[in-house]
């Protein structure tokens, strides 16, 4: 049972990078990015083709080149998604398009991505490490691999980063005001173009990251991503879609419920608790733990 | 005395439909300006189209005599301009004091000072700083929208209905705060629904009807005119 929890708090991290992302761009473009999740796994393919094996960091499976291969994936779907936003989003937003134009065009990006994805690395599963790692042994019975830890690490230095930005910088402050009110911060003499480019920078790195640090606690598939994304909507709805603390909590609550479910549930169904959490937030409290009710 | 701002047959809208059909105005520096007119008159319209929100199709815009057709609002603000929209005009996520520091988003620095003189004007939202805007009152939520507004010490103010939807005594305060804002130097150009008291406050005001000037005289000439009286102000 603590193993589980811990498990799942793993996994809540790596939701968390996903859906404070997801929730950015909601808050910033009002739209659902349904390529949210296939970004993740552009992310963990880039930084597969670009990890050179060798060394070992400490006691990981991986040496320094996991660093550069994550850092080369985290810059390259950032600005991935800068571009897509020029080419796709951002016309469409200049001719108002509604919010379900703009959902439906990010289905199609997801196809997109999926598919570069089908055809540069094919169906099959890859690995970045082959090999057992051996796992230690911590109180109440809880077994935890090193390059767990590192992905819990790793995931809650970032989500504290994020927070820095966010509600000590100057940038993050002009950002929760574009989310609040786009016009408003257009009057303030806010470039909000820029702030736009911003929360597809930091989106994008974040889901890269994210899907990095998914392939390291499992394996790579061309549906990883796709298969995240429920997870990932679920935890930015359960928190409140548009608040990156409800996010967080969203994204540990569907972590540690989908790992405590296989105690009863074969692991296959785990992706249903995510389903069951998110039509309970909806039917009790449709804005979500920290939403705002509509004005 | 100079002018500050000059629209000069402004013809704009929204989509393909023209609201205004070639409007002018004058705003000269110190002034209380006054916009009114009858719903659907155009005069939110105006004022989004002085400020670069709304496209112009024909007509030209000067701020101190120099062109300023097409800026857009980012643009407008570095010119010392300031738009206090009607609705949703502060971040209600963001505390009081983070809302005064989007005020001043542009600025490189002075914004303690800046920050000290606008808590001297509004000494109700020095009381409370990290307190969120959305909790505010309306009232309350409407001065922080002047103060967001002054953080850039503009020296045109627009404001697009300040006092509606709000109680009849909050209107008497703000009418009162928009008089000292004036008294410190900023010109204002005002679009109000309460027609009566716009006219009162301004130094002169135009009448608008259906997106064309119908009359311009001062605010006290309006006040007393039968034709205002009759057809605006409700007898």
């Amino acid at each position: 049972m603590a193993e589980l929890i811990v498990v799942g708090l793993i996994v809540g991290s790596i939701i968390a990078l996903g859906a404070i992302g997801l929730t950015l761009v909601y808050g910033i473009l009002k739209f659902a990015n349904f390529a949210h999740g296939d970004l993740m796994t552009l992310g963990a393919y880039i930084a597969f083709l670009a990890f050179r094996t060798g060394g070992h960091l400490g006691p990981l499976s991986f040496g320094p080149g996991m660093i550069a291969a994550i850092l080369a994936a985290m810059a390259f779907v950032a600005v991935l998604c800068v571009v897509i936003d020029r080419l796709v989003y951002r016309p469409l937003r200049r001719r108002n398009a509604n919010l379900v134009i703009l959902a439906m065009a990010s289905l199609g990006m997801a196809i997109i991505l999926r598919s570069v994805v089908y055809l540069r690395w094919g169906p099959d599963t890859h690995f970045y490490v082959t090999g057992i790692q051996q796992a230690h042994n911590f109180p109440l019975g809880t077994k935890l691999k090193p390059d767990q830890m590192f992905i819990g690490v790793v995931a809650v230095l970032s989500v504290v980063l994020v927070y820095l930005l966010l509600y000590r910088t100057k940038l993050g402050r002009a950002m929760r005001a574009t989310a609040d009110n786009m016009d408003l911060a257009r009057v303030s003499g806010i470039d909000t173009e820029h702030v736009v480019v911003w929360t597809w920078l930091i989106g994008g790195s974040l889901a890269a990251l994210a899907g990095v640090l998914l392939g390291i606690q499992s394996h790579l598939m061309p549906e990883m991503g796709f298969d995240f994304l429920l997870p990932l909507f679920s935890a930015a709805i359960l928190g409140g879609v548009g608040s990156p603390h409800g996010a967080l909590v969203g994204a540990f609550t569907v972590g540690v419920s989908q790992e405590l479910s296989t105690e009863w549930i074969s692991p296959a169904y785990k992706p249903v608790i995510a389903f069951v959490l998110l039509f309970a937030i909806l039917l009790v409290r449709p804005q979500g733990i920290f939403g705002a009710k509509k004005q | 005395m100079s002018v500050i701002l000059e629209a000069d047959g402004i013809v704009s809208g929204y989509g393909e439909v023209d609201i205004l059909h070639g409007v002018s105005l004058l705003v000269d520096e110190g002034e209380i300006v006054s916009v009114i007119g009858p719903n659907g008159a155009g005069k939110s319209t105006l004022l989004k189209a002085c400020f670069g929100l709304l496209k112009l199709r024909k007509g030209k815009l000067l701020l101190h005599g120099e062109e300023a057709t097409g800026l857009p609002p980012q643009k407008m603000v570095r010119k010392g301009v300031s738009f206090v929209p009607q609705s949703e005009n502060v971040f209600p996520s963001l505390t009081i004091v983070e809302n005064l520091q989007m005020g001043a988003f542009i600025a490189r620095d002075g914004f303690k000072r800046r920050l000290d003189e606008i808590y001297g004007l509004f000494p109700a939202l020095a009381e409370r700083p990290n307190v969120k805007a959305g909790k505010l009152s309306g009232g309350q939520r409407q001065m922080l929208a002047l103060a967001r507004a002054l953080m850039l010490d503009p020296r045109l103010l627009l404001l697009d209905e300040p006092t509606a939807s709000l109680s009849p005594l909050m209107v008497g305060d703000i009418l009162e705060k928009i008089r000292d804002i004036n008294q410190k130097g900023v010109a204002i150009l005002i679009v109000e629904q309460n027609a009566r008291e716009a006219l009162a406050l301004c130094h002169r005001g135009y009448v608008l009807v259906m997106g064309k000037n119908a009359m311009e005289d001062t605010g006290q000439n309006l006040l007393n005119s039968e034709e205002v009286g009759r057809l605006y102000l409700g007898g």
